[in-house]
């Protein structure tokens, strides 16, 4: 379909301010009487807080308060606690304090005495499943949410679990989670193939560049918080709750953010200090948070040790899989990556018969939440390495292997036989392998120069993309004006614009008229979803759709009561209302705005729909009188879930003396339906496939099992890659077919992009060390020296958290 | 972890000349601390591991910048940035090893700033010591790295004492190779060592890496021109190609007379708390062709009697193959 917005490129609204630096950002923001508090963090992994004497530090003039776990209600799981006394990762928060300045904050936290009694702690939940092992935390050691909810509990498998397990193969105790379809042996032994691996899978950190840093105060009963967060709207009830006040008391300032990669989806405990902090010293309270800080509380991805036996057809399909999967879960209940894992390869590599079972299990390190492709994006590390390996024996093409075991559009993947909207995966990898040369370049693999041996790599990844059921709104104003109110958030990826463009699209508005209202819940936002789960696209442009189809209506409407004849009688376009028959018979958007306004009633929002959401009715009652309003809540058919694919080929040059590789060629092609703007995807997949290097060879999450403490905070420590690790080009694609399920056919794709560049990545390691496979990600130079020259690797099989 | 992230505050004091400093080291005793580019001073005053009363900035001592060419060789002061040596024509016309590790350092906007000086002294960057536990090193009773369960995949191969941190320095290795003569003044004057002396290990104390007493700064680098127009190699091996420490780095200066080689001197860093000179590596490549079979001898005799920590034997076949490099690859 033709589109005059709709994949074309254009320049965000907020880009300038952006790259002059004037947009602010929430450490930007100053009030008149503001207070600093800092956060004082365990340094223990485990401890029971004794006692907290403070009295010396508060006699120092110029501070002005501390704020204990005994000060706040406790937050139920899955909540996490705001601040504790029984902290659980060295770097959990146990108290604030505040000052007058940062400094003084910082002299009176070394009057505080806090007395802490050591407790047990683990930075391995294999540790912890053993019997007599350590539990995380005094509630137990395996904490997850289940289909009841959030749970914690004590489990320990027995010797016997463990004895069972051969030299390094994951042991696998009774299992929290289970499911299976097919007949498990009877694929298995249907198989010319069997392979049976255990790995692990690194939690890592977020590296957020903007650290969550935020400002409270109070005023007229009202909680102001500007913060650092992906989203607009969403988080505004679960920080309420933190807060302890109804959601329409908060008022939420997030228009710019410096990154999240799903630690900022929703609102997170620490967002709510500062309210807490202002409320008890009635002062306006900045907290700053540092880097060290942002690493510790700033949480991380989950981490696996699992087992996977998979059993492959001669022609290299999938007959069976049997996947175990332990979960590193920090010391919460965490995020069930595991199970998206198992989901997430029920549908990838569509195994004709498959069983999964996994356990989450608390560990002294910091919490773990979501992180782009939250167990998608782990299991394409693992599993792409092995369908090489499983090639090789089998004399399969690498490709071949892939292709023959991707879904289609008439797939029905997983225990629950699920439906996708749409799956082009399989085109992904076709258009990708055209623009990589794969048929030629395959045939340099393991190819020589000198020391130098090049490996060629493949990967995909996968992520569902998109919800329903949220609300749009769009305002015409009398100055003819379309304003598009989205409360999606910006975590950097412009979807707040893209999307919005689907608005203006709908009623054919020239882009240089449209104003998009967003970041301050003051400016009368809708009731939307986060920007995570790769959703923005499918989701928002739903939303926009159905609110500019409402907008599209009402001018008809307008336009059939002034000048005659039904709504049906009239079109748009070029910025009127007009009769079909004649179009000498119009109105403009503007004066139609003028008339709704004259009108009211649903026309400019003294009436709106009953299904909306409490906040979205709230925003078009705060429109109203004030311009045509379009405003709809999505319930647009939506059968199936829309996935995200995401294709990667990668060829690299492998010094086999040093460890060190370079990056010669990476190819991404993005599965997600109408491309709404072209420039942002082009980003998107070079973003992702730079964040997946990092996760593929590059980061580090280190915690000494002496003391629990962190060896690799920071930017430095933690490994991220630079500029010189990263290919300084990169090819881009996207097959571009739209979604039946979407009214402009678009889909998301931020997660998969990640994961895809990390399987492509380890894939061209092995290929270059001639079908080494390391079983483990990420994969470091010293890991690959090791390999090469014969020597046993540093770390034990099941060893996490190590260098 | 309470304290991270905020220096306390300090009196700062920017002299213009060497005397000026001096004096006030001179004046300040133990509460002082000499900075150089500042780059491994402030991360330690930002966790307050670190918190001197009076810090001294060396920054404005312009005597102390430049490199001028002699008739033996080259003066360095020792403030002179990092970029400057990498971008020194006379550098990377005599000695271009050096100018090469300097532009392996960290990055180009640290380079702008640190100085030769203030890299050949840095600290060294055992995790633990750095995050301000009591360790032997930081006046304390224990090492935390050299244990069955510690994290020491960066720690050292060769000559641990205690500690088993290693020097993290890549123009170190260069000036040791090239022979380089550090000019120390202090309070009773001004004296040179040799730069293979002038980093010390942990047996002869555990809580320096260089032989300067407090109160004294290293002023100027002299390299002489015996290794002048020599055949160079340097190669640091780092997890990431910018901003990192090294694994292991290599740096090599052989003159050879016709096709044997007459003279060398190998040094690697990043397996000992000093620069570690290779003198049997030298002996044997000495009076050899450079040739794929003296550089398979010189690796493997690099690595005689390295003893590798639970995470670190990595950097044995490491270690091994970056000198093979260094002299087949040169």
């Amino acid at each position: 379909m033709a589109y005059d917005l709709i994949g074309k490129d254009f320049t965000p609204p907020d880009v300038v301010a952006k790259v002059t630096g004037k947009a602010k950002y929430s450490e930007d923001f100053r009030v008149e009487g503001m207070a600093f508090c800092r956060i004082y963090s365990s340094p223990m992994p485990h401890a029971n807080v004794k006692n907290i004497d403070a009295s010396e530090a508060l006699a120092m003039p110029g501070v002005l308060g501390i704020l204990t776990a005994d000060d706040l209600p406790p937050m139920p799981a899955p909540n996490r606690p705001i601040l504790t006394n029984e902290p659980r990762y060295a770097g959990e928060p146990i108290y604030v304090i505040a000052a007058e300045s940062e400094e003084l904050c910082m002299d009176a936290m070394e009057k505080v005495r806090v007395d802490l009694e050591p407790l047990d702690f683990t930075v391995d939940p294999l540790q912890s499943l053993y019997p007599g092992g350590p539990n995380a935390t005094n509630g137990g050691n395996v904490a997850g949410r289940g289909p009841e909810g959030a749970y914690v509990k004590e489990t320990k498998w027995s010797a016997r679990d463990f004895a069972a397990a051969g030299e390094g193969e994951l042991p696998m105790g009774p299992a929290e989670t289970e499911w299976a379809y097919g007949d498990l042996e009877a694929g298995f032994a249907d198989s010319d193939y069997v392979l049976d691996d255990t790995f692990i899978t690194q939690g890592l950190s977020h590296h957020c560049m903007e650290p969550r840093t935020a400002l409270a105060y109070w005023q007229n009963g009202k909680c102001f918080v500007h913060a650092s967060s992906q989203s607009q709207a969403f988080p505004v009830p679960f920080l309420a709750q933190y807060i302890g006040i109804e959601p329409q008391n908060l008022v939420f300032i997030a228009e710019y953010c410096g990154g999240g990669f799903g630690s900022k989806g929703t609102a997170y405990p620490e967002q709510a200090l500062p309210a807490h902090m202002s409320k008890k010293i009635n002062r306006p309270v900045m907290m700053r948070v540092t880097r060290v800080e942002e690493y510790n509380i700033g949480s991380a991805r989950p981490g696996f040790q699992g087992r996977i036996k998979m059993g492959f057809r001669k022609d290299g399909r999938v007959m069976a899989v049997d996947l175990y999967i332990v979960q590193e879960n920090g010391p919460d209940v965490g995020m069930n990556d595991y199970i998206s894992a198992a989901d997430a390869l029920a549908l990838v590599y569509t195994p004709e018969n498959m069983r999964f079972r996994g356990i989450p299990v608390a560990t002294n390190t910091p919490p773990r939440v979501p992180q782009r492709g939250p167990g998608q994006n782990q299991i394409a590390c693992v599993v792409e390495p092995l369908l090489d390996k499983a090639a090789a024996e089998l004399g399969v093409d690498r490709l071949d292997i892939r292709t023959i075991n991707t879904p289609n559009n008439g797939t029905l993947y997983g225990p629950n036989k699920g439906k996708v909207t749409s799956a082009y995966l399989k085109e992904s990898y076709e258009m990708g392998a055209e623009k990589f040369d794969w048929a030629r370049k395959k045939s340099r693999s393991g190819q020589r120069d000198g020391t130098k041996v090049r490996g060629i790599g493949l990967g995909s990844a996968y992520h569902s993309a998109g919800y329903y059921g949220f609300d749009g709104l769009v305002m015409i104003t009398p100055e003819g004006k379309l304003q598009i109110h989205t409360g999606v958030g910006n975590l950097g990826t412009y979807s707040h614009s893209s999307t919005s463009r689907v608005a203006a699209e709908v009623l054919k508005y020239d882009w240089d008229n449209c104003v998009i209202v967003r970041g301050d819940s003051r400016k009368h936002l809708p009731w939307n979803l986060a920007q995570f789960g790769s959703n923005t696209s499918y989701t928002m442009t739903r939303t926009n759709y159905v609110a500019a189809m409402d907008a599209v209506n009402k001018l008809k409407e307008i336009a059939a009561t002034d000048l005659g004849g039904s709504p049906d009688d009239y079109d748009i376009g070029d910025h009127t209302v007009f009769a079909t028959a004649d179009p000498s018979k119009s109105m403009t958007y503007a004066q139609a705005a003028q008339r709704a306004i004259e009108l009211g009633g649903k026309f400019s929002g003294q009436e709106a729909p009953e299904d909306l959401n409490p906040m979205t009715a709230g925003a078009v009652a705060g429109l109203a009188g004030q311009g045509l309003i379009g405003v709809a809540k999505d319930t647009l058919e939506s059968d199936g879930t829309p996935p995200a694919f995401a294709a990667a080929f990668m060829e690299i040059e492998l010094d086999l003396e040093t460890g060190k590789y370079e990056i010669l060629d990476y190819v991404g092609i993005a599965d997600c339906g109408t491309v709404l703007h072209p420039a942002g995807l082009d980003h998107q997949i070079k973003g992702g496939a730079v964040d997946g290097i990092g996760l593929g060879g590059y980061e580090r999450h280190v915690y000494d099992p002496q003391n629990g403490l962190p060896a690799a905070t920071g930017f430095n420590a933690s490994r991220v890659p630079t500029y010189l690790d990263v290919p300084s080009t990169m090819t881009t694609g996207a097959v571009g077919i739209a979604d039946p399920m979407n009214p402009v056919g678009a889909r998301g794709i931020g997660e998969p992009v990640q994961g895809c560049a990390a399987a492509a990545l380890l894939s061209a390691i092995s290929d270059a060390m001639g079908g080494h496979y390391f079983n483990r990600v990420p994969v470091m130079p010293d890991m690959i020296v090791n390999a090469v020259s014969g020597r046993e690797q540093s770390h034990g099989p099941l060893q996490v958290n190590t260098f | 972890m309470a304290t991270k992230d905020m220096m306390r505050p300090f009196q700062l004091f920017q002299p213009e000349s060497l005397d000026g400093a001096l004096a006030l080291a001179d004046k300040h005793g133990g509460d002082g601390w000499i900075m150089s580019g500042g780059n491994d001073s402030l991360s330690w005053f930002k966790d307050r591991v670190k918190s001197p009363v009076a810090v001294i900035d060396l920054g404005g001592v312009t005597d102390l910048v430049g490199i001028r060419e002699t008739a033996n060789g080259i003066e360095i002061g020792a403030q002179t940035t990092l970029t400057e040596i990498a971008e020194s024509d006379v550098i990377q016309s005599k000695f271009s090893v050096l100018s090469d590790a300097a532009r392996h350092v960290a990055t180009p906007q640290i380079r702008n700033v640190s100085s030769i000086g203030g890299n050949l002294c840095q600290d060294t960057r055992c995790w633990y010591y750095r995050d301000g536990l009591d360790c032997y090193r930081a006046g304390g009773t224990k090492c935390y790295a050299d244990t069955p369960e510690g994290m020491n995949r960066e720690h050292c191969l060769f000559n641990a004492d205690r500690c088993v941190a290693v020097t993290p320095s890549d123009t170190a290795p260069a000036i040791v190779a090239l022979d380089g003569q550090m000019t120390i003044a202090g309070p009773n004057g001004t004296r040179t060592v040799p730069a293979e002396e002038f980093f010390i290990g942990p047996a002869i104390d555990i809580e320096r890496m260089t032989v300067l007493e407090p109160g004294e700064i290293l002023t100027t680098i002299t390299i002489p021109n015996t290794f002048s127009g020599a055949t160079f190699y340097f190669e640091k091996v780092a997890d990431r190609n910018s901003w990192d420490f090294a694994l292991v780095n290599v740096a090599a200066a052989i003159i050879e007379d016709g096709s044997t080689i007459s003279d060398a001197r190998v040094v690697c860093g990043g397996v000992e708390c000093v620069p570690k000179r290779l003198t049997v590596v030298e002996e044997v490549v000495k009076g050899s062709s450079r040739d794929e079979e003296t550089a398979a001898l010189a690796g493997q005799s690099a690595v005689r009697g390295a003893t590798p920590l639970n995470y670190n034997h990595f950097k044995i076949p490491l270690m091994e193959n970056l000198v093979k490099r260094a002299i087949r690859d040169a």
